[in-house]
């Protein structure tokens, strides 16, 4: 059992290379697409330079070859990590992601679980009161959530709970010369937390309440809940014995999905609440129109759904009998 | 018991089954609250030139006019721009944006997804790998590359809409074409020797047509909220005024004008809800065995 | 013999607002008594269903019991509030459903479901309840039940699964076991060990059986008593031999009137000039080898051959993945077959592209299994038969005018043309199926299953359809079906199929009268009710015997 879910685990690492690959092909054509070169970047960051030097350069960097044969050379750098030079920060591109990487996991991993969980319960409370006012409250809660901007939420949020109740600071992710350790450390990072974390999953809640409250009435008319009915089982244990379990897998599957969307709102979050990850980054690189590293941001989070979706998948043979290992 | 001959009644029309599908959709009454308030929004849009002929950008007044009062009745932004007249204007843009973006993807899609649903194959093969691809991208941050590399423009960030909202359309179509191939009718189409253009577009696709529909409106909300958050990046046309561009205006005098990224942004989630609203009432009404499942 | 278990008296079932009537059973009054198996037979809206769901007191959310009582040892089931209801169920009666794969929780192992009915009922250790599941298991007869236990619903197979329904009905010795249906969804060599299998432990333990059915066949095979259901109204009860072989009711006259004989007709000769002959085809599905898996091919079809004389019928007969469907589709050109020659008049079918195929199409026509997919619900009946004749290149005004005749000459008005497919029966969208066919004046008509959707009654009259254009257009027809009985009425010859491969062909009178293979052997030991002759009814017989020459 545990080979067979070891083989499996490595058939769909072989899956998600192709996918890897296109996605860096792709990132590699969005460089080509914009206008000016590196040797134009650097050019630029260096004041004036003669066109004898930028030939020189070009040729160094290789941008002299054919379309196919860069493509080649850039996807042999990728493969050893090296995402090419932020000139604006002055340091190699994956050094910089690596180190704005933990802040965006943090916000992540929390976010996930707090829409997963908390999206679960209400869609459970929601379908188990149907058409009660638990049932209404909850879908109007989340029919208004699922249509809100993540940027407006953060705002409001901030005009609310920090400028008039000043119960959570409105930005950054530590409070700025602090230099708290330990327990301390953490609780203040958990403060700062609370406001991002909230608004980056509201819209996520909403749908995993959703989908969990369709899911949930969609397994209730189903034959085997006759058949418990039939075997005299309380409707209490048909619920969460039976019904609950087989709802579950398509929010599973839709968490999966929704990884990459989480991604692209992070950005947004990051930038409204200062917090130092890689959706901050990837909003000052785009001010500062530094390509390489907005691409190599690109690409590391496009790595990191895939990791999410693997990880999903093995969840979800573990819920599902019916999925093939072999 | 009896395969009886017909009894033979009234045949309904195309108008009758309009009748019927209005009769369903009136019954869903946040549905029908939807599509009024979407009606305002449309009408907001379209007399937004008359009743503010001079641009949003002009500034108006004073700037940070607090709003509800005489001259400014949602007040005015950091620089003393109307800001009633820059949500009127706004709406021109999230509608057109929405709106188009949707169109390009809906037809893209479609045909896509239909393709690769009727012939499979390699056609399939290379669909459902590069619908993976985007599912994998976080498609806002390839949005933000393409019209960061594009340039702002309403053209550029229509463009980009598109290009990440296609897949999911494609994959929607081609899940129902694909489903749609192996009804029998399809096959005796196909034994009576007809071409498969003809059975794509005149005996298949009209039976998609109310998931597209119902997918499409959705998209078109979607499509806004992106619009949004691109122009509240800074990412937006810079001489079309946008609700985005609206909020990410005031988002640095929060403290003291708290209206300036308030308004706008109630109207973009209103307009969404009521686009959203409107989509399920559809789709209960185009689909009404899943309505009853469902409860 | 004791009193009744189960006595029903003036039962009424209200459907809700808007149904297309008011009541789904009304004044319905039988009995059951311990050790005995009651029928409940009716075609699709008798109200046989709900009947059974009102026993167990799980009727729809707005359907509702509004008049009569439903007595069980004495008490009035209506009047017995919900959770003592609930306690009843799975330990005094039970049921069993038609589809055993939807029926079973797929996410629980068939073991843990089983177990389900001692963890609610009783107070027995996990130890003890194991070894009742075990034993139970042991006696439906599943093969390793200690494995059959620790399985997943998807891993056992139909029949398995059937078994363990059974199993999961029987665990606490009900007085009354309800059985919906339960061989419906199986093949026929599977339903009869299944049927044999309730007969068994029903008489082991005495339980009373209400089983709903629509098939007469299995009514012969295992009722003890009869009730003939029609439109919600009970036509006729009796002991089973009496209703079986001397029906009163006309309903129940004509019902079994229309059950197909299992002796064949004789049938006149058909001339010996061949139109199709199918040599060595085959067809292989998947055998996909990648990286990490692999999985074997699957021959749908292999070795396959066949010839079909001018204005003859031949029958495919055989159970669900036998290949017959497979045939029929490369036969039709819907699937290209990977081996073999399909020669039509002189033209191998078989290599033909898309293109070159095309002059070809209008000769070989088919009709489909499902009267509600084989129509496009979005076009009107003139149109679905107009197409074709317009695809093939005639003038659309000619096509629509011969849409109308082909309309008169299948049974329809006219007038159906202006009609969208919706506004049909069951029964009527088969005769436009076969009229589309028609449409193109084929010279092969292959039909897959046309009339397994049907209700018995209307299936006969599509059967003497598709005979009689048979006989007036001297068409040459291939017939796929599961069913002995439909073959024997309607083809001169059958070729016998399992797991790919033609095992037995031949006349049918002398298939019928001798089977040679083994397995056309078991599948004739497994029709139901082959024992029972049905009665020759004389009012009807002068209009079944029309067409006999």
């Amino acid at each position: 059992m545990l080979q067979a879910r070891l083989r499996y685990v490595f058939r769909r690492l072989a899956q998600a290379i192709p996918i890897l690959l296109a996605i860096i092909i792709i990132n590699f054509l969005l460089l080509k697409l914009a206008p000016g070169d590196a040797v134009d970047v650097l050019a630029g960051e260096a004041g004036s330079a003669t066109p004898e030097y930028m030939a020189e350069l070009r040729t160094k960097f290789g941008l002299d070859q054919p379309l196919p044969v860069q493509l080649a050379q850039y996807i042999g750098r990728v493969a050893v990590g090296d995402l090419g030079y932020s000139f604006r920060h002055e340091m190699p591109v994956a050094e910089l992601i690596l180190n704005r990487l933990g802040p965006t996991l943090i916000l992540m991993v929390t976010t996930i679980t707090l829409a997963v969980g908390v999206g679960i319960l209400l869609g459970l409370l929601a379908a188990t009161g149907l058409n009660s006012w638990r049932d209404t409250m909850i879908s109007v809660l989340a029919l208004v959530s699922y249509a809100t901007p993540l940027f407006w939420v953060g705002l409001m949020l901030i005009v609310v709970f920090s400028i008039n109740l000043g119960w959570f600071p409105t930005s950054g992710m530590e409070t700025i010369a602090a230099f708290k350790t330990g327990w301390d450390r953490v609780w203040d990072i958990a403060h700062h937390l609370v406001l991002p974390a909230v608004t980056l999953s509201l819209f996520y809640l909403a749908l995993y309440t959703r989908l969990m409250r369709a899911s949930m009435l969609e397994q209730a008319g189903m034959d085997y809940v006759t058949t418990a009915r039939a075997k005299g089982v309380s409707e209490t244990r048909i619920t969460y014995a039976h019904v609950l379990r087989n709802a579950l897998l398509p929010v599973v599957t839709m968490a999966g999905v929704q990884v990459s969307s989480l991604i692209g709102g992070s950005v947004i979050v990051e930038t409204v609440f200062g917090w130092p990850g890689l959706g901050q980054l990837a909003f000052e690189s785009l001010f500062a129109r530094d390509l390489n590293l907005l691409l190599g941001i690109f690409l590391l989070s496009a790595a990191l759904v895939l990791l999410v979706n693997l990880f999903v998948d093995l969840l979800y043979t573990m819920l599902d009998p019916r999925i093939d290992l072999a | 018991m009896t395969d009886a001959p017909l009894t033979l009644g009234e045949t309904p029309s195309a108008l009758d089954r309009a009748r019927a599908f209005w009769r369903l959709f009136l019954r869903n009454r946040s549905a029908v609250a939807g599509l009024v308030f979407l009606g305002l929004v449309i009408l907001l849009a379209a007399v937004a030139p008359l009743i503010y002929p001079e641009s949003p950008f002009r500034l108006a007044g004073r700037p940070m006019t607090p709003p509800f009062g005489p001259d400014y009745f949602l007040g005015t932004d950091t620089l003393g721009r109307d800001i009633m007249a820059g949500i009127a204007h706004g709406a021109r843009t999230s509608l057109l944006i929405g709106v188009i973006a949707t169109l390009v993807a809906v037809v893209f899609g479609t045909v896509m997804g239909a393709l690769a649903g009727y012939y499979g194959g390699w056609i399939d093969d290379l669909l459902m790998r590069v619908t993976e691809v985007f599912q994998t991208i976080p498609s806002f941050i390839f949005a933000i590359l393409l019209v960061a590399i594009l340039t702002p423009s309403i053209q550029n960030v229509i463009i980009a809409i598109a290009v990440v909202s296609w897949p999911a359309l494609a994959r929607l179509v081609r899940g129902e074409v694909l489903s749609m191939k192996n009804r029998e009718f399809v096959q005796a189409n196909v034994i009576m020797g007809m071409s498969d253009a003809r059975i794509i577009l005149v005996q298949i696709l009209p039976n998609c047509l109310s998931p597209i529909i119902v997918a499409g409106s959705l998209l078109v909300a979607t499509a806004i909220l992106i619009e949004s958050a691109l122009s509240f990046l800074g990412l937006g046309d810079p001489n079309v005024m946008s609700w985005g561009f609206q909020v990410g205006a005031g988002r640095t005098v929060l403290r003291r004008a708290w209206w300036i990224c308030t308004f706008p942004g109630i109207a973009i989630m209103l307009t969404v809800l009521a686009i959203n609203l409107v989509g399920e009432g559809l789709n209960d009404a185009l689909n009404p065995r899943l309505r009853e499942r469902t409860g | 013999m004791s009193g009744p278990v189960l006595d029903i008296r003036g039962l009424h079932i209200a459907l809700p607002d808007g149904a297309d009537r008011t009541h789904a059973v009304e004044d319905l009054s039988m009995a059951l008594r311990p050790g005995e198996i009651t029928c409940v037979v009716g075609e699709s809206g008798s109200g046989k269903s709900l009947t059974a769901r009102a026993v167990m007191g799980l009727l729809p959310d707005r359907v509702q019991a509004t008049a009569g009582e439903i007595v069980f040892e004495g008490t009035d089931l209506l009047t017995v509030g919900p959770a003592a209801r609930r306690m009843m169920r799975g330990e005094q009666l039970s049921m069993i459903f038609q589809e055993p794969m939807t029926a079973l929780n797929p996410l629980m192992t068939v073991g843990r479901q089983i177990e389900e009915v001692l963890v609610t009922h009783t107070g027995l250790s996990s130890r003890e309840r194991r070894e009742r599941v075990l034993s139970l298991l042991t006696e439906v007869q599943l093969p390793d039940p200690e494995r059959i236990i620790r399985a997943y619903p998807h891993q056992l197979s139909g029949g398995q699964r059937q078994r363990a329904m059974i199993a999961q009905a029987l665990i606490l010795d009900p007085k009354i076991l309800v059985a919906d249906e339960p061989t419906t969804a199986l093949d026929v060599t599977t339903q009869a060990q299944i049927l044999r299998l309730i007969r068994q432990l029903q008489e082991a333990h005495g339980t009373g059986v209400l089983f709903i059915t629509h098939d007469f066949g299995v009514v012969a095979e295992i009722a003890d008593r009869i009730v003939v259901m029609q439109h919600g109204r009970m036509v006729e009860a009796g002991p089973a031999a009496q209703v079986l072989n001397r029906p009163q009711a006309p309903y129940t006259r004509a019902l079994i009137a229309a059950v197909p004989s299992l002796v064949p007709r004789n049938r006149k000769r058909a001339e010996t000039r061949q139109v199709l002959a199918i040599n060595d085809l085959g067809k292989t599905y998947g055998g996909s080898r990648g990286l990490f898996s692999r999985t074997p091919p699957v021959h749908a079809a292999k070795g396959v051959s066949l010839t079909l004389q001018r204005g003859e019928t031949l029958g495919i007969v055989g159970e669900s993945g036998s290949g017959k469907s497979t045939v029929a589709r490369c036969i039709v050109r819907l699937l290209q077959p990977d081996a073999g020659v399909i020669d039509l008049d002189g033209i191998d079918l078989a290599p033909l592209t898309k293109r070159q195929l095309r002059p070809h199409r209008r000769r070989v026509q088919m009709v489909f299994q499902d009267p509600f997919a084989s129509l496009n619900p979005r076009r009107k009946v003139g149109d679905i038969l107009a197409e074709g004749p317009i695809v093939q290149g005639k003038p659309a005004r000619d096509a629509y005018a011969r849409g109308r005749e082909i309309l008169s000459l299948v049974g329809l008005d006219p007038r159906s043309a202006d009609r969208f497919p919706h506004e049909f029966s069951g029964g009527q969208r088969q005769r436009i199926g076969l009229a589309r066919a028609l449409m193109l004046e084929p010279e092969v008509l292959v039909a897959d299953e046309p009339v397994s959707a049907l209700d018995v009654s209307v299936q006969a009259q599509v059967l003497e359809l598709i005979d009689r254009i048979r006989e007036e257009l001297g068409l040459s027809v291939v017939f796929i079906t599961h069913d002995l009985r439909v073959a024997a009425q309607v083809c001169d010859r059958i070729a016998v199929m399992q797991r790919g491969e033609v095992v037995e062909t031949g006349a049918t009178s002398a298939i019928f009268a001798n089977p040679q293979h083994g397995y056309t052997q078991e599948l004739f030991a497994s029709v139901p009710g082959r024992a029972w002759l049905a009665p020759d009814l004389t009012e009807d017989a002068p209009r079944r015997a029309a067409d006999v020459p």
